[in-house]
């Protein structure tokens, strides 16, 4: 199968398997994932979902900080972590809660950080994502240098990174994408294009007809898939990861989609999206079609569903209680900067530390 | 037989040779270091010894060749990075203030940067514009980065082993109007000199000098001056080798004995590393000052072309009369 041809990005084709509707639309391409598969996808979408939906609850309590929503992403997450493996490297940006629950991430902890402690950034030890990075378009420098290093050690690893049609504007989107072309490393650029960077529309954001389209001037690549489609998105990154590992170099998949919450919790889309182009996305929700498939599949029904809910809500709550009820120690700030802590540090954390023992704080 | 003399740039070649060797993990690249072995020639041989893997050439991209190395390092590599001059340096900033500075913070300790940037910096050498600027400060003034300047061969090779070895981000600036004006003994193989530590290079008790980088050549040339006058002042002169974290311990230990300080550097005034000095010794010895710390210092300019260069740095003269100032406050 030859992916890359059949959906060159200049021929104007979208790669689509799974359509709104429920439907597979392209069976050549359908990826057979088990019963099990399909159900551990749409879970994994559903815990996205309904975590994002508490957190924008929490927020508008008072008992959350800023954060961008996923709300409308998560197939394109979902679908393409789970055709990684577990020894290779996810790279978020700032708007991945749906991709880092599916690479492993506690969920507890991503509440956490979004409550203002680090801690909940740190990865777990025998996973290998990195924290939320938030300047656009940076850490895409990062996912090369991780197939760099790769490369020279001998390790079939594959390096992912996740960014949005904002970055492609930045300098690092086209040093990144130029490096991993000249050093061939095995690395996957997922552009998510939700068609918003902030408030300003993909139209405006480059005069090329398809992000996908950019990676041939690098020399590799490119794809755009439905990004509302977990199947697509799955066989997308599943192929790319194939050529990675194969040594044949980098791919950028442009995941068409629609981020149908705010940019963040201080944005109002409101001002600059129409409520009829919202709704006419709401109409592609990836879960509603997910969950049209598994129902056309006879693999899931109304009681699965809400049992479903049930569950995942419990798991929340817990994830909830249990961020609150950790607090960030005064000397966190300090004892992370170096591997050591400098003479300098040492007497501004003394300072602080007995400045709180002296008034109680 | 006499031993063998080196230069700046040897020396940094010799202690790259050397950490190749100890630690496969090391590797050098950026632009034109691979097959040329750098402008200033300070990586050649390295690819033939070590193979096109582990020394290379890289497309033209400061934030790229930094941006990757920070991957890299997370990775478990140890990349020594040139920038080919430190004018050139401030595109990849970003990646430094924000990533490599960071991300032992941001990731509570799972992920770290153990990266060496090395650039050419410093004035003195009759060069373009953004080729002679001191912008120590602004990596110092950065959490998280480690900022080191060598001020000879010896120092060179010993501060940038440790800086290899440092499991945090070094910034490593190379002095480039020093390159090839030193020339010293080659340096043991096993020379490893730990940041953070300040060099007294010769003891007195009138009046502490600090400087680093090429301007302790110009200090030492500012003693000879000093030397022939009658009454020559007893100077401990203080090679500060690391700019972040600063060796306050040593600085405020001279000054308590001495009583008169003067700091020399090329950077411009305002925001500079004296003033940080100063400060410091405010904080500390200010009841053992018996004049005001003095700083001769490069202007709040940009660095003027080389018709005027020699008005902007720090002469011997000046410093000599400084620090004669200083003494007869």
């Amino acid at each position: 199968m030859d992916l890359w041809q059949n959906y060159h990005p200049l021929q104007g084709k979208q790669l689509q398997i799974l359509n709104h509707e429920g439907k597979i639309v392209a069976p050549k391409l359908d990826p057979k994932l088990k019963k099990e598969d399909l159900i551990c996808l749409y879970q994994g979408m559903m815990l996205a979902r309904l975590a994002d939906e508490k957190a924008l609850k929490l927020q508008r309590q008072g008992r959350m900080g800023t954060f961008a929503p996923v709300k409308g992403q998560e197939a394109a997450q979902v679908g393409s972590c789970y055709a990684l493996t577990k020894e290779d490297w996810v790279l978020p940006s700032f708007r991945e809660l749906a991709a880092l629950i599916a690479r492993g991430l506690p969920l507890s902890a991503y509440y956490l950080n979004n409550m203002g402690n680090e801690a909940g950034n740190k990865t777990p030890e025998d996973n290998n994502y990195l924290p939320v990075s938030i300047p656009v378009g940076t850490h895409l420098l990062h996912a090369v240098g991780i197939g760099l290093a790769a490369k020279l050690k001998g390790d079939k690893i594959v390096s992912l990174v996740f960014f949005g049609d904002g970055a492609t504007s930045e300098g690092d989107f086209h040093e990144a994408m130029n490096l991993a072309g000249v050093w061939q490393t095995a690395t996957i650029f997922l552009c998510q294009n939700n068609q918003y960077a902030i408030s300003t529309p993909r139209s405006k954001q480059s005069r090329s007809e398809t992000i996908a389209q950019k990676a041939i001037a690098y020399g590799f690549p490119g794809i755009q898939v439905d990004g509302n489609d977990p199947l697509a998105m799955y066989v997308a990154v599943k192929e790319a990861a194939k050529r990675a590992r194969q040594g044949k170099g980098p791919t950028l998949i442009e995941a068409y989609t629609y981020r149908l919450g705010d940019h963040t919790t201080a944005d109002d889309a409101s001002i600059y999206r129409s409520a009829k182009e919202l709704k006419q996305w709401e109409k592609k929700d990836p879960l509603l079609r997910m969950r049209k498939y598994l129902e056309n599949k006879r693999i899931w029904d109304q009681k699965a569903e809400a049992k479903l809910i049930a569950s995942l809500t419990k798991q929340i709550e817990q994830a909830v209680q249990d961020a609150e009820s950790k607090r960030a120690r005064p000397e966190d700030i300090f004892d992370y900067l170096y591997a050591e802590l400098t003479p300098e540090l040492a007497e501004q954390k003394a300072e602080l530390l007995a400045w709180l023992k002296q008034n109680n704080a | 037989m006499p031993k063998e003399k080196i230069n700046l740039v040897e020396a940094i070649n010799l202690a790259l040779k050397e950490e190749m060797t100890q630690d496969k993990n090391v590797i050098v690249y950026g632009e034109d270091v691979g097959f040329e072995g750098g402008v200033f020639r300070v990586t050649e041989g390295l690819q033939k010894q070590f193979g096109e893997q582990r020394c290379f050439d890289s497309p033209l991209c400061e934030s790229g060749i930094v941006g990757t190395a920070i991957g890299a390092a997370i990775y478990g590599l140890k990349p020594v990075v040139e920038i080919q001059f430190a004018g050139f340096l401030y595109s990849a900033y970003d990646q430094l203030i924000s990533h490599a500075a960071r991300i032992r913070t941001r990731s509570r300790g799972r992920f770290t940067c153990p990266l060496v940037v090395r650039t050419p910096y410093g004035g003195g050498i009759k060069a373009l514009e953004h080729h002679s600027e001191s912008m120590e400060a602004i990596y110092a003034h950065t959490p998280g980065l480690k900022v080191v300047i060598p001020s000879g061969p010896q120092e060179a090779y010993g501060l940038l082993r440790a800086a290899i070895q440092d499991p945090d981000p070094v910034i490593f600036l190379e002095p480039t109007r020093i390159y090839r004006a030193i020339k010293e003994e080659a340096p043991a193989k096993d020379l490893i000199i730990p940041l953070g530590k300040a060099n007294i290079v010769q003891t007195g008790d009138q009046v502490t000098v600090i400087a680093w980088g090429a301007m302790l050549r110009e200090v030492k040339k500012a003693l000879a001056l000093l030397a022939q006058e009658k009454d020559a002042p007893a100077v401990e002169l203080i090679d500060l080798r690391t700019i972040s974290p600063l060796d306050t311990e040593t600085i405020v230990k001279s000054v308590e004995k001495t009583g008169h300080c003067v700091i020399v550097h090329e950077a411009p005034r305002s925001g500079g590393i004296a003033a940080e000095i100063i400060a410091r010794i405010n904080e500390k010895a200010l009841l053992s000052l018996e004049a005001p710390v003095k700083r001769i210092t490069g202007f709040d300019t940009v660095f003027p072309l080389y018709q005027n260069e020699s008005l902007y740095l720090p002469s011997p003269e000046q410093i000599a009369a400084g620090i004669k100032a200083v003494i007869n406050f």
